[in-house]
């Protein structure tokens, strides 16, 4: 590397590619992993401040208490039909669609019922006496529902003793007449039966 | 151009008319000239839904809110992807969609349709005209019409629903769509077949890529709704046998059996009474599920396409059930058999009785999902019937079903000897008990997850097992390495070899079913700082730590998000944000309620799914519910896996002499009476 008269620097080739590859082997030397973002960095870390609109976070919500996760609470509740129209049931609705505002009363609802000491079967049979049977995600095992439950069932196992009843005799018919009484002997030469093996395999496997 | 729009749905009515007419007289009659007319007529009436959907999405991208469909389903600010997608999204548009795409389907049926089974085409461009001039009916008589404008141009749109503001649902619809309206072409087939007496097994041979096509596109679509619900719905699950999705289900069980079925006939000259049934059954049950999705008859989260226009698809599933069972039940005595089965151990029989499964299933989910309606004509007592009734009903028969998948390939066509069930049934009967017993040694107790990871381990052994000793035998046969032999065993029986790897994608999608018995989930209120921990099904604590709320605008949407550091026994994973979003118009307005976008942590053993409820008090204190969903990505493996199984067996090609055998009826034994 030689200083001109004019304060400028020649650079040969061989010096220009030899301060290229340096830097480039700083530049990989002085690389790391990108690594996850440490907490410091994060937006919102301390007490919690007021947010700037908070209308946009969807309705105000209460925070949670024990009887939210409690799961005896919870089976009630997943048994429970929420009347908002989602099809989903009490717990799953209040937890996702958190702008419903009926499946929360309906956990209230459940809560005071459990305080107050009801069991859970009780609980479920109060919410039949206010809403009707459709308050249940399932309908329950007696009468014409019954037939909601088993009848699938029931029409699959007759249809199947039928077919085996109706198989049974096509297999009883067919056979004889179908099959030679005995050992055949193979009607073709050697060769052709080689072929065939050849097909049989090529198509088969 | 909203003009020109409705000049080409009133054209491609007119012309449907016509080519149903000229289809079926010329078919009927034997007259070349209105079968030639028949079968341009599809093309034009192709043509002009085609310039409809053009004249559609211009509207859509030229914000033409006089346009009332773009007024209701677009709005200035929507991204680009989703004003594309928006021709589907609502009812009027998705029933121009279906239209079109069934007459592009029926043109390429007609073009691709080899020469020989020219007789069928007639009536075939009649059935696709009939039903696309019945969809084009619906829009122009059914309040249904894209093109319809307002009285006065409002100054932005109402803007997608943000549910459907998902990737997942600019394919998802399409794909089921597709599904649906394919069925169409064989179904034409069908009855083409019943009306010309041209019953033997050669219309089968005809529409075979069709159904598979089908069957492949229902799969595809029917796996995406799921990843759809799952990372957008918010509920922690992909399925919740909503009507919606029992009716897409519904066909897909039918066309399945189908595909069983229809070996029988190709191989044995057996069963043609029930595979037109199947053919025909599944086509009106993809009508059906039309109806349920768009009459609102059923209470379903699929709302947003609920109208009076199911009536008229409940008036056409009632015509064109009566006309094909006339038609069926009329065309019976040509029907016949023309081989018996031989054996009840035999791979007919085994198909047999997987049909029955796949009907059974069927039955059961079109019963449940009709039972409310049912109890209120009976006892005059509206019920619900909701996931716990489904799963109590079909996991049972979705396990014998899945049994059934490992049994029939061990099973030899016609007639099986005890020596060769004992040979094929070792292995895999092996490691199905083995598979089953590290499960309960390990602790699992639930009942059904293990019979569920215990017959996949059956199955999966019969397909290995039948793999392993095909690429053995043209090892030994042709001297080709094992990866080689493997490689042609696939290319050479696409059919036999691809229908194994959907049977394996089916087995890890019933694993992943199992896995959510062991789903756990929690609710927490937490400040930022502060920590929850929810304990894996694996043994492991994830601990969630609230790091802040950040609000910012988006494109067209304001949104909330929560930021959580996530760690697993104390190491630290990486941080997690799921988010609130208000979706707003070019000026400003909220258009929706607020939806939840998840946060989702996944690999292959579980995901770690958080979902931000809300806010307390207007302060970052926020609601979160943190629920681990073990094995959801084999849910989707098992998916692509299908799907990519389903593609080799349609995949074209093939040897001719393999392409006869399929067709023809099989092989005899020695000595047999032909």
């Amino acid at each position: 590397m030689n200083r001109r008269h004019d304060a400028t620097l020649h650079v040969d080739r061989r010096e220009f590619l030899a301060l290229g590859a340096g830097s480039f082997l700083g530049v990989v030397a002085s690389w790391r992993p990108a690594t996850l973002q440490g907490p410091d960095s994060l937006p919102g870390t301390g007490p919690a401040g007021r947010l700037w609109d908070p209308a946009r976070a969807g309705r105000p919500l209460e925070p949670v208490n024990a009887a939210d996760n409690d799961a005896a609470i919870q089976a009630i509740e997943k048994q429970l039909h929420c009347t908002c129209g989602c099809n989903l049931d009490v717990y799953t609705c209040r937890t996702t669609d958190f702008t419903c505002t009926v499946s929360p009363a309906m956990h209230q609802h459940v809560v005071r019922l459990a305080e107050r000491g009801m069991t859970g079967q009780q609980i479920i049979d109060q919410f039949v006496r206010e809403h009707g049977v459709a308050i249940l995600m399932a309908p329950p095992k007696r009468g014409f529902n019954l037939a909601g439950y088993f009848l699938p069932s029931v029409l699959i196992v007759a249809a199947g003793l039928v077919l085996t009843l109706v198989l049974r005799r096509w297999a009883r018919t067919a056979a004889p007449d179908r099959l030679p009484a005995g050992p055949v002997a193979p009607a073709g030469t050697s060769e052709e039966l080689e072929r065939l093996r050849g097909e049989l395999d090529r198509l088969s496997v | 151009m909203t003009l020109l729009g409705n000049l080409a749905l009133w054209l491609a009515l007119l012309v449907g008319i016509w080519g149903a007419l000229a289809g079926f007289v010329g078919g009927l009659k034997d007259r070349p000239d209105l079968a030639r007319s028949a079968r341009h007529a599809v093309f034009a009436m192709c043509a002009a839904l085609l310039v409809a959907v053009v004249s559609l999405e211009w509207a859509l991208f030229q914000h033409d809110f006089n346009v009332e469909y773009v007024a209701a389903y677009t709005s200035r600010n929507l991204p680009v992807f989703y004003t594309w997608s928006a021709l589907y999204a609502g009812q009027k548009g998705s029933l121009l969609f279906w239209a079109t795409v069934l007459s592009v389907f029926g043109s390429l049926a007609l073009v691709l349709t080899p020469r020989h089974h020219r007789a069928l085409l007639p009536h075939v461009a009649g059935v696709v005209s009939l039903v696309a001039a019945f969809f084009i009916s619906v829009m122009l008589f059914g309040q249904a019409n894209p093109f319809q404008r307002l009285p006065y141009t409002p100054l932005d749109g109402n803007g997608l629903n943000p549910q459907l503001q998902n990737p997942g649902m600019v394919f998802h619809p399409p794909m089921l769509y597709l599904g649906y309206i394919s069925i169409t072409i064989p179904f034409a087939f069908a009855i083409a077949a019943l009306l010309s007496k041209r019953l033997d097994t050669d219309w089968l041979v005809a529409i075979r890529k069709w159904t598979l096509l089908s069957w492949l596109f229902l799969s595809i679509g029917i796996c995406l709704g799921m990843w759809w619900a799952y990372v957008e719905l918010g509920w922690g699950g992909y399925w919740a046998w909503d009507p919606v999705e029992n009716a897409s289900l519904l066909p897909w069980l039918t066309m399945t059996a189908f595909l069983h079925s229809v070996m029988i006939q190709e191989k044995r000259g057996m069963l043609k009474k029930w595979n037109l049934a199947l053919i025909i059954g599944s086509w009106l049950l993809s009508i059906f599920g039309t109806f349920i999705t768009r009459s609102g008859v059923i209470s379903s989260v699929h709302s947003f396409t609920q109208s009076s226009v199911g009536y008229f698809f409940l008036a056409f599933l009632i015509v064109m059930g009566t006309a094909s069972f006339v038609l069926y039940t009329n065309r019976l005595p040509l029907l016949s058999a023309e081989a018996q089965l031989e054996s009840m151990v035999s791979r007919e029989a085994s198909f047999l009785f997987n049909n029955l499964l796949f009907i059974g299933i069927a039955f059961s989910v079109l019963w449940g999902t009709l039972f409310p309606i049912l109890s209120e004509l009976v006892q005059g007592t509206k019920v619900t019937v909701g996931p716990p009734f489904f799963n109590q009903v079909n996991i049972p028969l979705g396990l014998a079903l899945l049994a059934l998948t490992g049994i029939g390939p061990l099973i030899a066509w016609r007639r099986a000897s005890v020596p060769n069930l004992q040979r094929q049934f070792a292995v895999p009967g092996t490691v199905g008990v083995f598979t089953a017993l590290i499960l309960l040694v390990a602790g699992m107790r639930d009942f059904y997850a293990l019979m569920a990871i215990g017959l996949g381990g059956f199955v999966v052994g019969t397909v290995v097992q039948e793999f392993a000793r095909g690429a053995r035998a043209r090892h030994r046969q042709y001297g080709e390495g094992y990866a080689l032999a493997l490689g042609r065993l696939i290319a050479r029986n696409r059919r036999r070899y691809g229908g194994y790897i959907v049977h394996t994608g089916i087995v890890i999608l019933f694993v992943a079913f199992a896995g959510m018995a062991f789903k756990t989930e929690t609710e927490a209120s937490l400040r930022p700082g502060e920590s929850a921990s929810i304990r894996s099904p694996y043994g492991w604590t994830y601990r969630l730590t609230h790091l802040g709320i950040s609000q910012y605008d988006a494109l067209n949407r304001q949104v909330t998000a929560a930021t959580l550091e996530v760690s697993r026994d104390d190491k630290r994973l990486g941080v997690l944000t799921t988010e609130k979003r208000q979706h707003v118009d070019a000026f400003g307005r909220p258009t929706f309620q607020p939806s939840t976008e998840v946060g989702i942590r996944s690999d292959l053993r579980e995901d770690l799914y958080v979902v931000l409820g809300g806010v307390v008090n207007g302060t970052e204190q926020a609601v979160f519910r943190f629920t681990i969903n073990p094995l959801v990505w084999w849910v989707w493996y098992g998916g692509m896996i299908v799907a990519l199984g389903g593609l080799i067996v349609m995949w074209p090609g093939g040897s001719p002499a393999a392409k006869r055998a399929q067709a023809g009826y099989a092989v005899r034994l020695v000595g047999e009476k032909p």
